[in-house]
């Protein structure tokens, strides 16, 4: 059992820096329970990045605020699993420390800068908070402080914007801001949820080059959430694939657009528009994504699977190891793969 | 100064140096005007029968309102626009309500689109009680079914509220208001954009077969590049209210010749790691100017790497300069991205 270390001076080397582990989440809703997540396992290593990629509705959101410990409960509750953060379990963990790896230890950005930011406070103000309440600076540190991260992430006349409201920056701005504020505490992992999203393509890849950038510099871990194929492709070392609460599939950035080791990363990466080619059909995904307070028996993709045999609507397929480094939930990954 | 002028028999559409400016006011009792939006500022293209013509760009472009000066929703500053040889910007009366039936729009949001108070069978038979001579009343109900199984829906959720469906039913629900009084435009402004990515290619599917079974031509606006580039045959890039470039599709995606068009095309991240590192990479600096106050001269040189002194003081003009389709660059040159 190691502890977080609130200097900074790294984790240690072997074990993972976060681990969440067969993690089950109900959301208890007037219409029934809803199971959100049903058994979520990931590993996420000090300067790696994992891409946790997935629709509306797979999880991959509330598998993060569960992380961070900003789920809402009620309607929220998680029924099993652990959030190990060095070793130790979070969700056994007192609020306080909590608290303590909140920012520190692990922060988080959102998609929405514009509702994630204070409207009535400066961005100095949003950034120096943090420093003065956890870190214990004088207002004059803080804002020296606020000035050096805005610079850090690249903001124009950082001294004078750290003056402004939210309202007068652009919206790639205000995502760099977020980008500062969530580094103000030196965290050790990285949670960005569709950092990119709300953003302009020119700006994204601009953001992105910020984050990995970043990222290297100071070998934090980074899980980035998103439902973009392309900006997966661009950034990720591995990749864990969410359908129905579940992950479907993990492996190495490469392996899963080269072989997808299940049919769902299959069909999905099969019906992109190509900005390379030009394209007449695109292959399609029949149906939709199950509702959560329904999830169908067996394999929960088995209504839309290409592949679907009889044993796909009875059983729930285990994590099969079909590659070294790789799991994938189909009772038929290793003959995908081979296929493939 | 644009790709016609010989033969526009087959242009179903034609706009000229079309301008849309938004006043800025302040005060609370006596308002001043201080300046204006330039939202739409000069932008001309015509539009072929059954052809798709893709308008990408970046938000605060100008595209929407293009739509909506295209949809007679609001007057244009200046400038002109024909409809099968029309002017289809002075119509009033019951011409106006013809070219209301023949130009129909598909918007972004299936959530906020429909009316959460109306079935299905109101929203989509809604256009018949406008325009009564298209379907008489005893008809309506079996035309609103036709419509429904046309765009995939199943016919007997007639009566079902639009809080019943998913997303992607939904933007088929739009699409089949938009197809009920059989229009020959259809504006899809960003159809797709707010769809997960297994709903968005069974839409933009619906949307191809649509066009060949009733000749449809679209004006496709969206700010996805591989989705502009799999409809379109041929596409527009708009910069802070004007058309940089304008081409067939594979003239602006395997020969741009415009600095803008280039840096959006190699910003789009491609989905294969092997081209990781691989890819050349335009990054432009900083983000799109203001519309009430744009750059002189050429608009984009304020994040332009070629950008010269000439750039500052003359605007330049939409026209052929290399790779034979016209671009709006002092320095325009050929130069392939799309890997």
């Amino acid at each position: 059992m190691s502890t977080v270390d609130e200097t900074g001076a790294g984790p240690i080397p072997s074990a993972p820096l976060l681990e969440v582990d067969d993690l089950f989440v109900e959301f208890h809703t007037r219409d029934g329970v809803a199971r959100v997540l049903n058994g979520v396992s990931y590993r996420v290593a000090a300067g790696e990045t994992l891409a946790v990629l997935g629709e509306s509705g797979s999880g991959k959101s509330v598998t993060a605020q569960t992380v961070m410990g900003i789920l809402d409960t009620p309607p929220g509750v998680i029924t099993g699993g652990a959030v190990r953060f060095h070793g130790e379990d979070l969700l056994t963990a007192p609020d306080r420390r909590r608290r303590a790896v909140r920012g520190s230890g692990i922060a988080m950005i959102f998609q929405d800068a514009l509702s994630a930011l204070n409207p009535v406070f400066t961005v100095g103000f949003q950034i120096e908070e943090q420093l003065r309440v956890r870190r214990g600076m004088s207002r004059k540190d803080a804002r020296k402080r606020a000035v050096e991260l805005l610079e850090l992430v690249k903001i124009p006349n950082a001294r004078g914007r750290v003056r402004q409201y939210p309202h007068e920056f652009s919206g790639g701005m205000r995502q760099r801001a977020m980008i500062a504020m969530s580094l103000a505490l030196d965290p050790e992992l990285l949670i960005a949820d569709e950092p990119t999203t709300a953003l302009d393509v020119t700006v994204q890849a601009q953001i992105m080059d910020l984050l990995k950038e970043i990222q290297v510099e100071r070998h934090m871990g980074l899980i980035l959430i998103t439902h973009d194929l392309g900006v997966v492709a661009e950034v990720a070392d591995r990749i864990a694939v969410m359908y129905a609460g579940r992950i479907v599939e993990q492996a190495d950035a490469r392996s899963v657009y080269r072989r997808p080791g299940h049919p769902y990363t299959a069909a999905l990466l099969d019906s992109l528009p190509r900005l390379d080619q030009k394209g007449t059909e695109l292959n399609t995904i029949k149906g939709l994504p199950p509702s959560l307070l329904r999830i169908p028996d067996g394999c929960p993709f088995h209504p839309r699977c290409a592949r679907a045999q009889d044993v796909c609507r009875t059983e729930v397929p285990p994590q099969h190891r079909p590659e070294p480094g790789r799991l994938s939930a189909c009772h038929f990954a290793e003959e995908l793969i081979a296929d493939a | 100064m644009h790709e016609t002028g010989e033969n526009s028999g087959d242009n179903i559409l034609e706009v000229r140096d079309l301008v849309k400016h938004f006043p800025v006011r302040v005060g609370v009792l006596f308002k001043r005007v201080i300046g204006h939006v330039r939202a739409v500022d000069g932008v001309s293209f015509d539009l072929k029968r059954g052809e798709t013509l893709g308008v990408v760009g970046e938000s605060g472009c100008g595209k929407s309102t293009l739509a909506q000066v295209l949809m007679r929703l609001e007057p244009p500053t200046s400038g002109s626009a024909t409809f099968e040889g029309r002017d289809m910007l002075a119509m009033k009366g019951a011409e106006l309500r013809k070219l209301r039936r023949d130009i129909q729009i598909v918007l972004q949001d299936p959530y906020t689109s429909l009316n959460p108070r109306m079935t299905v069978g109101d929203i989509v038979g809604e256009p018949f009680e406008i325009h009564p001579e298209v379907a008489p009343k005893g008809s309506r109900a079996g035309r609103v079914r036709d419509l429904l199984d046309v765009v995939g829906l199943n016919p007997e959720h007639l009566n079902r509220y639009p809080h019943q469906f998913s997303g992607g039913q939904r933007q088929r629900i739009g699409i089949a208001r938009a197809l009920a009084l059989k229009p020959k435009v259809i504006v899809c402004d960003e159809p797709v954009s707010a769809l997960d990515v297994s709903i968005q290619a069974q839409v933009m599917n619906l949307l191809g077969d649509l066009q060949s079974e009733f000749g449809l031509s679209y004006v496709f606006i969206a700010h996805d590049l591989s989705v502009v580039r799999h409809l379109s045959d041929r596409v527009a890039v708009m910069y802070l209210g004007k058309v940089v470039e304008i081409g067939t599709e594979e003239e602006i995606y395997e020969r741009p010749t415009h600095p803008y068009t280039q840096a959006l095309l190699s910003a789009v991240p491609v989905p294969d790691p092997e081209l990781r590192g691989r890819r050349q990479v335009i990054r432009l600096e900083g983000d799109v100017p203001s519309p009430v106050d744009p750059p002189s001269g050429c608009r984009f040189r304020t994040r332009c790497w070629k950008a010269q002194d000439v750039c500052a003081e003359e605007e330049p003009a939409l026209e052929i300069r290399a790779a034979n389709h016209p671009s709006a660059c002092h320095f325009a040159e050929q130069r392939s991205i799309v890997p």
